[in-house]
């Protein structure tokens, strides 16, 4: 499939890639900030229990009080890295980004810009592109950069768009229709564009590409904003567990020290997830960065997850983008060698895909080779817009193919056969014409016909090509509880016959851009989101319309504006994978949330007997454990509470694995995983952390 | 202001029908029904004074009559109550020390349970028929009665409390004794 | 267990369930009846009457709670004032006098919040009319009040426009739910021997001379009101445990099916208005293994014999009898433990003060949990707040954003709920902190050591709860106790209504989404799994130490010796 192969932008760094690892080290110590940590509610309550434990151990080491300050000083210790580990999580996770926008920001050097002062003379004035208003109109020529955003008003060039889309292919830019958008940062290669600038300086394309992947943290995404309530909520319930713990203590005759319920309280409120939930977020991101899709906000990137209807064009993301000829139908009086002979002909010099195919179905299936046009004398009379045909000229001969209309016109003007427009109906022939043309609009294709020396020869079957693996893919979709609906410009007959090959679930046909909007809306007001994505300025109110609008990075700057999401690469196809990231997204925060909530019943195992037994000493039977002393006990647990952050900060990255199944099998599946992992996981963490810390004497 | 008027309206209406109305019908149900065990199913005596109620234990202290579980609330029937100590109790301990002293049960001949567990209210009016058979020799030589005779009389008010859903058969102390008393009058 | 063990708990487990399910249907009938036509409709058009206006209006959920509490208010008051004056009301054939103002305070609350907390021995210090006009009375309306916001709650879920109005639903619940039952229900306790007698206590003469007094009463009607509507307090000081309250095997297993049948038929009633009962039937049956498991543990832990009598002469061969009642067999103590505290009823059928340190477990996790059916309506609601939580975390793992029944879970809603399970823990666990650690809580213990901290967490896990009587023995007259749980009582009750209707009015605002295979489903094995983690993580583990230091010491104490 064409979407799994996508271009990687930027050489991905990998986690242990020093130019990451190395800053983000640096930069956990820097996010120790607790104005920079307040954000994060979780870790902002360990850091100030860090701290005053902090103050507490300075007490004791001032007093000299000579008891044994080891244990103390680790737990201590263990606090601080606690909060450590989960700062460096999150550097990590910004350090590709960081990274990227580095690499961008070289592009966005200062250009003197060609500004156009007199239309009529193109008098031009050199420029800084920082200078620049928004409608003025600059020139820019083969080997200049474009100075910023803008619409191309005259001229068409080739631009090389590496610096943003990171293909070094050069692409069509031309005045008018839907690949009118330049992007500021990228280079003309030939021919030249006037452009008139959309954008104010600082608020280019590439200005907010930059702040995007840079600081993608700063981003709301809703669900993370309501998993920090939860956290938050569960923290106040066991600052409430372990804050009246002294009081049933003193009840029993004892005392617990203050380290011991600072220990424990840490252990219990949900570090692990409050540690990687930033980490997760900027991954999420990070992730559709590498897969060059931009999203304007991490709400859109939550919304992808949430997905009901996809509204997919069908041109280019169900079907290859090309038809295919796939078979010759003649007409009564002419022979299939004979209109298959007469078909390549006209399509040797034809370049277009369509025109290929024809040569070879024509050689496949009726053993006509290949054959020099020049050798044969022929003209190539190439497709034009105004008489939708194409074919050649041989000396006093000709050969026509086109639309079944355009062919039938050219007939009537070259005097021969078939009148449709002129006299009062259509001849013997055009009717027969007309029956095969619309046999093969009904099957799904698309009816070419063939005429030589003012007779008619036949038609040409071209067809729609559905992707390979396309059903599939929908089948999927579906048991995702995702519906898929068919966009396209077709009449309903060929509409439906695509629509039941892909498989897709419905499908509109003869759509207008007013049709897909209303859709849009009679989707959401059934309760569901709808995703789309689009290019042509005419597709800007569905997306803006839709819950995830994907703009095609060749569109037009008015559809770029309107979507939430800008796909780098221009392939619809990924609005899929888009999907899929969000989903991921959302479930790598459910399931680390799991396993951190859960992990807390072995934590409680650890150390509530530890803490207790010199109350009761009977409460030994719940160390079920075995762990050696009540001391190793606790530093177990806050070492394993501390070291599961740096464990589990490559699957906060990568995010857990994910596969197209329903919601049932998928809670089934990571429930298993990450609540009963959850639970076992820190029994078996703990037992080990304990076997090394007695072995170690550190405790 | 509506709201609170509201309210008191409510308060009138479920006032009259939940307590008055409610309150008659069942109190109407039970004195046509179950007149006497609605009043408490009191015992009366022959010379018609009343000597206690079926369901409410009463204190027996004689050898001669079977004595009922103990009572921490000494079988108070206008305030009931339970030990409510921990089974683990020292307290129970030094009770149950007493009661075993009381009827001399040895390692060979030991008490059933429930004659040293206080019950729930301190009223429990039953014991378990191997309570009973445990203080049938102690009857029957206080009455000058044969131990067949006594045990007759036990066998004949067991009773099994919930059929298949409980173990065991129970008889009622009261009952028993006032059997015995009659068994007595009798010849 | 033995065979009888466990025919004694599926004969009663089994039959509420049964009678649950019919209930449950007649309840959406009484409680949600169609808009138009029909006997219920009827009743709808009289209620609207009593009520006057203001119960003719669709009320939004700040109206509907605000009127709840304004009825509560007139409701303490109406039963403070009786209370208070009762030496000067009339049916007070034993002449009981005055009651202290603290007492009052705490048995007014404790009635309104359909807690039932018992202060005071109902057959020592309240006349008839005290009893039947203000005890009774709250039986039956708090209840109603509870049946009231649940009935709301499911309208707005069920994505209705208004959550309906409290004055009908009250009289709903009261007179086409409660009294129904109970007059049923207590013309079969009288046959089944209970007292029902407005004379004074009987006195009489023992067979050895001695003088007693028999206190009885108006007991039936009370009794019967007390099981259905989960509210507790008993007519007599020990409750149910009292013969006269309690006479025989079947009064006592009547009694025990009423205390979970309208809890269990309230989940039906909630899955039925909201129109999905499968989900109904995964939260009943989340709701079952929990009950099964703690009648398991409770019903094990005291097949151990008492301890105390361990050395001595003593035949000890049907478990731990201190406490208990022999006519209702050995089972019954421990699964009348476990249902009364799940349903937040708080009857006793044994004392449970004197339950093995373990079997005293399986009570405090239900009052922990509170959501094991729990009190009429309310329980449901709990489960509500655990729901909401499990479908956050289960919602995002399914890959989207959280969904209950369609409407999407925010920031707002995980904080209401997550504040009404705050708040719980509080209570119970800031309570248990202050009074164990002051002469308020340990001067007033009946035991030392862990038994007495257990004591005073009970109670305030009670309090909390809105379960129970001072069942554990904790000597409750003084003053400190008497506001301190009396507070405690009314913010736990009002805290965990409010706060859930708050979360579906926040709900009703909302475009409510369409379900697919891609949304969470509820109604299944899986998501039922989701939420006894929830439910076990973040509401038992709360009070993982506080067990550890009472029941569990003293267990492991004993187990050692």
């Amino acid at each position: 499939m064409q979407s799994s192969h996508v271009r990687k932008r930027m050489s991905v760094a990998s986690l242990t890639d020093p130019q990451i690892i190395v800053p983000a080290v640096g930069s956990a110590f820097a996010k120790l900030d607790p104005r920079t940590l307040v954000k994060n509610p979780v870790m902002f309550v360990v850091e100030i229990v860090a701290a005053l434990s902090t103050v507490f151990l300075l007490q004791d080491v001032l007093a000299r009080d000579g008891q044994d300050l080891g244990f103390a000083l680790q737990i201590v210790a263990w606090l601080w890295f606690t909060i450590l580990f989960a700062n460096f999580a999150e550097a990590v996770a910004e350090g590709r980004g960081k990274a990227q926008a580095s690499t961008l920001r070289q592009t966005r050097e200062e250009t003197i810009a060609k500004l156009i002062v007199d239309e009529k003379t193109e008098l031009t004035v050199p420029t800084p592109a920082s200078k620049l208003g928004l409608g003025q109109i600059v020139l820019v020529e083969a080997g200049d950069l474009i100075p910023s955003d803008g619409e191309v008003v005259e001229g068409v060039a080739s631009v090389n768009e590496a610096a943003v889309t990171g293909e070094s292919a050069p692409v069509v830019r031309e005045a008018g229709g839907d690949r009118s958008a330049v992007t500021g940062g990228t280079l003309v290669v030939s021919d030249w564009l006037k452009v008139r600038i959309t954008a104010a300086p600082g608020t280019t394309f590439l200005d907010r590409m930059i702040r995007l992947v840079e600081a993608p943290s700063a981003r709301r995404h809703p669900t993370k904003l309501r998993l920090t309530v939860l956290l938050a909520g569960l923290t106040l319930i066991f600052l409430i567990v372990v804050a009246t713990i002294p009081s049933f203590a003193s009840y029993a005759g004892g005392t617990i020290p203050l380290l011991v319920l600072a220990a424990l309280f840490v252990a219990l409120i949900p570090t692990t997830i409050g540690a990687l939930l930033s980490a997760i977020g900027i991954a999420g991101m990070d992730r559709l960065v590498r897969f060059n899709v931009l999203a304007m906000s991490g709400r859109a990137v939550e919304a992808a997850g949430d997905v009901d209807t996809l509204l997919l064009d069908k041109t280019g993301t169900i079907t290859l983008g090309n038809r295919e000829a796939a078979e010759f139908i003649p007409m009564k009086g002419a022979s299939e060698q004979e209109l298959a002979d007469a078909a390549q002909i006209a399509s040797l010099a034809d370049e277009t895909p369509e025109g290929r195919s024809i040569v070879v179905l024509a050689k496949e299936k009726y053993g006509i080779r290949g054959r020099d046009i020049h050798e044969l004398g022929a003209t190539f009379i190439p497709f034009s817009a105004q008489t939708r045909m194409s074919g050649v000229d041989i000396g006093g001969s000709w050969i026509r193919k086109g639309a079944v209309d355009a062919v039938l016109v050219h007939l009537d003007a070259s005097g021969t056969q078939g009148n449709r427009k002129k006299t009062t109906g259509l001849t013997e022939a055009g009717h027969e014409i007309d029956a095969i043309a619309e046999s093969i609009s009904k099957s799904g294709g698309t009816p070419l016909a063939v005429a030589k020396d003012g007779k008619l020869l036949g038609v040409i079957h071209l067809k729609d090509i559905v992707k390979g693996g396309i059903r599939e893919r929908f089948a999927e979709l579906r048991r995702m509880g995702i519906r898929t609906i068919m966009i396209t410009g077709d009449n309903p007959m060929t509409a439906a016959a695509i629509a039941a090959e892909a498989g897709v679930d419905d499908f509109l046909a003869q759509a207008t851009p007013e049709d897909k909007l209303k859709l849009i809306r009679a989707e959401q007001a059934k309760g569901k989101l709808v995703a789309m994505c689009g290019d042509g300025t005419n597709d800007a109110p569905a997306l803006a319309q839709s819950d995830v609008g994907v703009a095609m990075n060749t569109g037009t700057q008015a559809a770029r504006e309107a979507g939430n999401m800008v796909d780098l690469d221009s392939n619809p196809t990924k609005l899929i994978e888009i999907v899929e990231i969000g989903k991921q997204l959302l479930m790598t925060r459910g399931a680390l949330t799991t396993f951190s909530i859960a992990n807390d019943v072995a934590k409680y195992f650890a150390i509530i007997p530890a803490m207790f037994i010199a109350l009761y000493p009977q409460l030994d039977a719940l160390n079920v454990m075995g762990l050696a002393t009540p001391q190793s006990a606790i530093l177990s647990a806050i070492i394993f509470n501390a070291l599961i952050i740096i464990a589990l900060i490559p699957l906060a990255l990568r995010g857990i694995s994910y596969r197209p199944l329903g919601a049932a099998a998928v809670l089934r599946r990571n429930l298993l995983i990450y609540g009963l992992g959850g639970l076992i996981v820190p029994f078996i963490g703990i037992k080990l952390i304990d076997v090394l810390v007695t072995a170690l004497h550190l405790a | 202001m509506n709201a609170l008027l509201t309210s008191c309206r409510l308060v009138i209406a479920t006032m009259l029908i939940c307590v008055a109305g409610y309150a008659t019908v069942i109190w109407g149900v039970g004195h046509i029904l179950t007149p006497w065990t609605a009043q408490g199913s009191l015992i009366t005596a022959s010379d018609g004074t009343v000597i206690g109620s079926r369901l409410v234990a009463q204190d027996f202290t004689e050898a001669k009559y079977f004595w009922p579980r103990p009572s921490a609330v000494d079988y108070d029937g206008a305030g009931a109550g339970g030990s409510n100590k921990s089974p683990a109790s020292a307290d129970l301990t030094v009770r149950a020390k007493e009661i075993v002293t009381k009827y001399g049960a040895t390692a060979d001949n030991p008490l059933p349970a429930e004659l040293a567990a206080a019950s729930g209210a301190g009223l429990d009016p039953h014991i378990s028929v191997d309570a009973a058979r445990y203080q049938a020799v102690r009857v029957a030589k206080a009455r000058q009665l044969p131990l067949p005779e006594v045990q007759t009389i036990i066998d004949m008010h067991a009773s099994s409390p919930g059929g298949f859903l409980t173990l065991g058969r129970l008889v009622n102390v009261l009952e028993i004794n006032l059997a015995l008393d009659r068994a007595k009058e009798a010849p | 267990m033995p065979l009888t063990a466990i025919l004694f708990v599926v004969f009663i487990v089994g039959t509420a369930i049964a009678l649950s399910w019919p209930l449950g249907r007649y309840m959406r009938w009484a409680m949600d009846p169609a808009p138009a036509g029909g006997v219920a409709a009827r009743f709808t058009g009289a209620f609207q009457w009593t009520g006057g206006r203001i119960a003719r209006v669709q009320q939004d959920w700040k109206r509907y709670v605000v009127t709840m509490l304004i009825f509560n208010v007139v409701m303490f008051i109406v039963s403070f004032s009786i209370l208070a004056l009762q030496q000067y009301l009339p049916l007070n054939p034993d002449g009981k006098g005055a009651i202290d103002g603290s007492l009052v305070f705490n048995t007014a609350a404790s009635f309104t919040s359909n807690t039932n907390l018992q202060h005071y021995s109902g057959e020592v210090s309240l006349s008839y009319f005290s009893q039947l006009g203000a005890l009774m009375w709250l039986q039956f309306v708090s209840a109603a009040t509870g049946i009231a916001a649940l009935a709301a709650l499911a309208r707005g879920l069920a994505g209705r426009e208004s959550v309906g109005n409290f004055f009908v639903d009250v009289q709903r619940a009261t007179f086409l739910v409660l009294l129904p039952a109970a007059l049923v229900v207590a013309s079969l306790m009288l046959i089944g021997g209970m007292p029902m007698t407005f004379q004074g206590a009987a006195h009489v003469m023992t067979l050895e001379g001695a003088e007693q007094v028999i206190a009885r009463g108006p007991v039936a009607a009370f009794l019967t009101i007390k099981q259905l509507g989960t509210n507790g307090g008993g007519f007599f000081g020990p409750n149910s445990t009292h013969p006269l309250e309690n006479p025989n095997f079947w009064t006592n297993a009547l009694s025990m099916i009423s205390i979970v049948l309208i809890p269990m038929a309230c989940v039906w009633m909630f899955g039925r208005i909201v129109g999905r009962l499968r989900h109904a039937a995964v939260v009943f049956g989340v709701m079952l293994v929990l009950l099964l498991a703690k009648i398991t543990g409770a019903v094990y832990f005291e097949s151990a014999p008492t301890a105390a009598f361990a050395d001595l002469p003593i035949t000890q061969n049907v478990g731990n009898l201190e406490g208990k009642e022999m006519r209702f067999g050995a089972t019954s103590g421990p699964t009348w433990a476990v249902l009364t505290t799940s349903t937040s009823n708080g009857s006793v059928g044994a004392m449970h003060d004197s339950l093995n340190p373990l079997t005293g477990v399986m009570p405090m996790v239900g009052m922990w949990l509170n959501a094991t059916f729990g009190g009429v309506g309310v329980g449901m609601i709990n489960m509500f707040l655990y729901i909401i939580v499990a479908v956050f975390i289960a919602g995002m793992m399914v890959g989207r954003s959280p969904e209950y029944l369609g409407w999407r879970v925010e920031s707002r809603e995980v904080r209401l709920a997550i504040l009404a399970l705050v708040a719980h823990g509080l209570f119970i666990l800031g309570g248990t902190a202050i009074f164990a650690a002051t002469p308020w809580g340990t001067e007033a213990l009946n035991n030392t050591g862990p038994h007495g901290f257990s004591e005073v967490l009970y109670e305030f896990s009670s309090a909390s709860a809105n379960t129970d009587r001072a069942s554990r023995g904790w000597a409750t007259t003084r003053s400190p106790g008497n506001v301190s749980t009396g507070t405690i009582m009314l913010l736990a009750r009002f805290i965990p209504i409010i706060l859930p209707l708050a979360i579906v009015g926040s709900l009703m605002t909302k475009r409510r989404t369409a379900e697919s295979a891609g949304t969470l489903g509820v109604d299944d094995g899986t998501f039922a799994a989701m939420l006894l983690l929830t439910i076990l993580i973040v509401g038992a583990l709360t009070f993982f130490p506080a067990g550890t230091l009472g029941p569990v010491a003293e267990h492991f104490a004993y187990a050692v010796r």
